[in-house]
């Protein structure tokens, strides 16, 4: 229902690919109440290009996108698709124009089974009636182009979150669009499937599809993107080939200075001498596992210790986490924290013993919508005390300026609604809950996920931090070079145990990935990574 | 909606295997079915229905163990037509509730239907258009809220509360009296005798039919694990049913329930099988996430109030076909006796989760429970509040517990 107002044609820009773009947005600007999410913002799409947006945690990526795809309505500005000037009133409206979208949470329905959230709205029918099976079929064919071998037929939300991630792209997919885009598409995906998806993005190139692709991931963005667009706090900074630049000055364009946290910290990690105090662990779990998603697995943890998890998807290694902090129980196996031994059966308990815990499910287990940053972040702490002891107001409000500035959690507003964070600044509120309770224990799951360069440095620098105050910490993340920076032991996962353990002395990515896969995959997942 | 192969909590990603893996038993044929029996996980949607299955058959044994008469054919089959009117409720509850909202309004729509159809009739118009005045009354109204709630954006809750009182008001306005029902279509509708009894070699060849058709579905079926204790049970349920209308010669039912019925198995394929059906789990599941997956949300919220609507005015007409007479204070709370066939029958208040057959099933129990109180003598009507009280607290408690246990 793209309601055509007028033809205008529109110029390549100087520096672009030659013919006319797909889609151009020119000029752009959206104001959510006081704050203005996009100031003018120009983006031209070409066919058959990979096209980046970049920028920090609430730079406007997502906003530019939701305006776009009709989710947002624009307060000035044109779209352009194609030559005509459109508007595009809702998502059903830009899925007609031929735009497909995968948005940065995965927007899906956890209810229904994985073909259905892949076809719903194109099912194929017959006299108006679904044909599950031909749906299933199609399905089917469509997760075998992503290598996603799961059943089309079973319930999504009986997924990990990094599956649900892939049936997301792979309803993208599905359609012969002309724009495709992906916010975000990879942060939860492990290499492997990152592959995949780029050749499934750069079959669609080839075959003249626009792409939009948006990650905090710079190596993913130098390997496949063509041209991109910079954004800073809602402006335009420019539009670049990605061939014309070096990361290092990609990274300067989106925050508008040096870098030097990123450098100090790497200073800082490798002067650090490895190998915490010896003293007695904070954690240690004795042949923890669980029927049907962890084998008996020991683990220690010493107080200033920073334990790295490495694995792949499915490896077990977010199970491990679960368990840990009781939001599994265990069938077989103890636990000891602090010395006691103790049986965890809720987070409740986990927390009381000082134990903390950053789900990798930020959406369903984590963010709090529709309450306040300040109230998210104090969540946890408040949970500790009791809810008869409230938080004293003025100690609120230290913590949460503390952290807000800590994190440089934006907009700097303890009162803004949290679903009207970016996504980055979410994850930073979740991290800040966690490390407000002050625990001895903190189990990170993908803790910067989602999260920009210049934050990810300094949230890497705050969990090297509070190692070095004493704090056990348990980290876990899909990307292999930021466990092996941060830890002082890598314990390696496959097919939901634990098969490596070492002390973090010069162990190179190779090493881990070698570990990972056995001895006959290692060459070729090597020489991908 | 059967789950195949599912995985273990949080577990099964990339390199699953596409079926079950692979038993000792694996190979021989008993050995596979024994296999499937054994290592069965009923999906988080079916775990209730069979739950409500199980009660429902332990009550009537109960009651068959207690009183003479209890589970002959005919008061089984009566309890479907004492309650037609509340299964075509349910069925429209379902929807509404399937989307995560509510409708109170159905209970004082059934008053109002009630009343328009012997106020028309009364006044001398057709049966007919009598029923399509009715119809499309309670239909509009439904609308009406629907659109309040969609385009307003107020708690459905809320509007369907005002619905309620807008209903219950109307029918005074027709009339603060009762008004009675001497129409002969709606006299024969009510009380002529279908029969229904099956001859043996009837039943036999439905019973080699049921058969039949769900041996095909294991067929078709991929998975053996997750389809076999479905297809088994409702073959048993089949089966039982069967040889229920072979039990008494003499048995009859009315077009009530025919309609009912009817209702049910529209609803079923509505729900499963259309566009419109799955939007109304996929919101219930998440309408944010449906809104941007491009579905028709707006459409189909409004849809299924008037879908509620049409069902509570259908009910209406049955419930003036068994009481023939229309009147104000008719069917008082009988949206919350709706609302709990629902719950016991599975559905979760939430939303996304719930089958219709399910709320037939719900019906079926608070049935039984009057049917109970009947049969004793002793016990008085309050009883079966109490009974319906606790029901609904254990099926809520029981889901609260199968949703947590969700990865
Ligand atoms: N609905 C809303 N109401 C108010 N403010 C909003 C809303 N949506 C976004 N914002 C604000 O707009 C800005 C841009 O947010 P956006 O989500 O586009 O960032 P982003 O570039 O996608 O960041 P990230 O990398 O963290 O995903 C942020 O400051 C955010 O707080
Ligand atoms: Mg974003």
């Amino acid at each position: 229902m793209a309601h055509l107002e007028s033809v205008k044609p529109t110029s390549a820009p100087a520096g672009g690919p030659p013919g006319d773009p797909v889609v151009a947005m020119d000029d752009i600007s959206i104001s959510f109440g006081a704050v203005r999410a996009l100031d003018g913002v120009s983006v031209r799409l070409y066919p058959g290009e990979v096209h980046a947006l970049m920028g920090e945690n609430g730079a406007g990526k997502s906003t530019l996108i939701k305006a776009l795809t009709g989710v947002y309505g624009i307060d000035s500005g044109t779209v352009t698709v194609e030559g005509r000037q459109v508007r595009l009133a809702s998502p059903s409206a830009a899925q007609e124009a031929g735009i497909s979208t995968v948005y940065q949470e995965v927007n899906l329905c956890t209810n229904l089974t994985v073909a259905e959230n892949m076809m719903l709205g194109r099912e194929p029918r017959f006299l108006g009636a679904i044909n599950t099976r031909a749906m299933n079929r199609r399905a089917r064919a469509t997760l075998d182009r992503l290598g996603l071998d799961v059943d089309p037929a079973s319930t999504l939300g009986d997924h990990p979150i990094a599956v649900q991630q892939l049936v997301a792209i792979a309803r993208a997919v599905d359609v012969d669009a002309k724009v495709l885009i992906l916010d975000e598409p990879t942060s939860s995906l492990d290499a492997d499937e990152v592959e995949k998806l780029f050749t499934v993005m750069r079959r669609l190139r080839a075959a003249g599809v626009a792409i939009v692709f948006v990650s905090h991931f710079l190596d993913q963005i130098f390997e496949i993107t063509d041209r991109m667009t910079i954004l800073r706090n809602g402006r335009l900074v420019g539009e670049r080939m990605t061939a014309d630049l070096t990361q290092l000055e990609l990274v300067q364009l989106m925050i508008g200075r040096e870098l030097e946290v990123l450098e100090k910290l790497e200073r800082e990690l490798d002067a650090e001498d490895a190998g915490p105090a010896s003293s007695e662990p904070v954690l240690r779990a004795v042949g923890l596992g669980r029927k049907g998603s962890l084998l008996a697995t020991d683990l220690e943890v010493r107080p200033g210790e920073v334990v790295g998890l490495a694995g792949l998807l499915g490896s077990g290694r977010t199970e491990l986490a679960r368990l840990l902090f009781g939001a599994d129980t265990s069938d077989t196996g103890t636990l000891e924290v602090s010395g006691r031994r103790t049986r965890l059966r809720a987070p409740r308990q986990a927390i009381d013993r000082k134990v903390a815990f950053l789900s990798e499910n930020r959406r369903s287990e984590g963010v709090i919508g529709d309450l306040s940053v300040a109230d998210n972040m104090l969540l946890a702490l408040q949970a500790t005390r009791g809810w008869l002891r409230p938080i004293p107001s003025a100690t609120r409000r230290r913590l949460v300026d503390e952290y807000i500035e800590a994190l440089d959690i934006r907009p700097a507003d303890p009162d803004a609604l949290m679903r009207n964070l970016s996504g980055g600044n979410q994850q930073k509120v979740l991290l800040a809950r966690w490390l407000i309770t002050e625990p001895d224990l903190l189990i990170l799951d993908e803790p910067t996920r989602g999260i920009d360069v210049g934050a990810k440095a300094q949230i890497q620098q705050l969990v090297a931090d509070l190692a070095r105050r004493g704090l056990g910490v348990v980290f876990i993340s899909a990307e292999l070079e930021e466990v092996l920076r941060l830890s002082d032991r890598v314990v390696t996962m496959r097919d939901r145990r634990k098969i490596d353990e070492r002390s973090n002395v010069d162990v190179a990515v190779g090493d881990v990935l070698e570990i990972i896969a056995g001895d006959a995959r290692a060459e070729e997942v090597g020489a991908r990574a | 909606m059967s789950t195949q192969t599912r995985p273990a909590p949080g577990g099964a990603t990339t390199p699953a295997p596409r079926t079950a893996p692979s038993t000792p038993a694996a190979g021989s044929r008993p050995g596979r079915w024994w296999h499937a029996l054994r290592t069965y996980r009923p999906s988080a949607q079916l775990v209730p229905l069979l739950a409500t299955l199980a009660l429902f058959l332990g009550m009537l044994q109960v009651g068959g163990l207690r009183y003479e008469g209890f589970t002959s054919s005919q008061v089984i089959l009566n309890l479907l037509t004492d309650n037609a009117f509340l299964v075509v409720l349910a069925v429209g509850m379902t929807f509404v509730i399937l989307t995560g909202g509510i409708d109170l309004s159905v209970g004082s729509v059934v008053a109002l239907s009630t009343m328009v159809a012997a106020w028309t009739l009364q006044d001398g118009w057709s049966p007919y258009a009598a029923i399509a005045a009715t119809l499309t009354v309670g239909t509009v109204l439904g609308l009406l809220t629907g659109l309040v709630i969609h385009h307003f954006d107020v708690q459905p809750f809320i509007a369907t509360l005002a619905g309620m009182f807008l209903a219950r008001g109307l029918c005074y306005l027709i009339s603060v009296e009762s008004i009675p029902i001497r129409d002969d279509t709606f006299f024969f509708l009510a009380s002529e005798p279908i029969p229904i009894a099956l001859a043996p070699w009837q039943g036999g060849v439905v019973i080699g039919l049921l058969g039949l058709g769900m041996l095909a579905a294991l067929v078709r079926r991929r998975s053996l694990r997750s389809a076999l204790v479905p297809v088994l049970v409702g073959l048993g349920v089949g089966m039982w049913v069967t040889l229920l209308l072979m039990g008494d010669p003499a048995l009859t039912t009315t077009y009530s329930v025919v309609i009912a019925l009817a209702t049910v198995a529209v609803a079923v394929l509505v729900l499963h099988r259309t566009r419109f059906g799955r939007t109304v789990y996929a919101i219930g599941g998440s309408e944010a996430s449906a809104l941007l997956m491009g579905l028709r949300v707006g459409l189909v919220k409004v849809g299924v109030y008037a879908v509620s609507g049409f069902c509570a005015s259908l009910g209406g007409l049955l419930f003036a076909f068994y009481m023939l007479s229309g009147y104000s204070l008719h069917a008082v709370g009988m949206e919350l006796d709706a609302i709990a066939a629902v719950v016991i029958g599975g559905t979760l208040l939430a939303g996304g989760r719930g089958l219709v057959v399910g709320s037939l099933l719900g019906v079926l129990v608070l049935g039984t429970i009057q049917t109970f109180i009947s049969f004793d003598g002793t016990l008085s009507s309050w009883w079966t509040k109490i009974v319906i009280g606790a029901l609904v607290l254990v099926f809520v408690v029981m889901q609260r517990v199968l949703t947590r246990r969700q990865p």
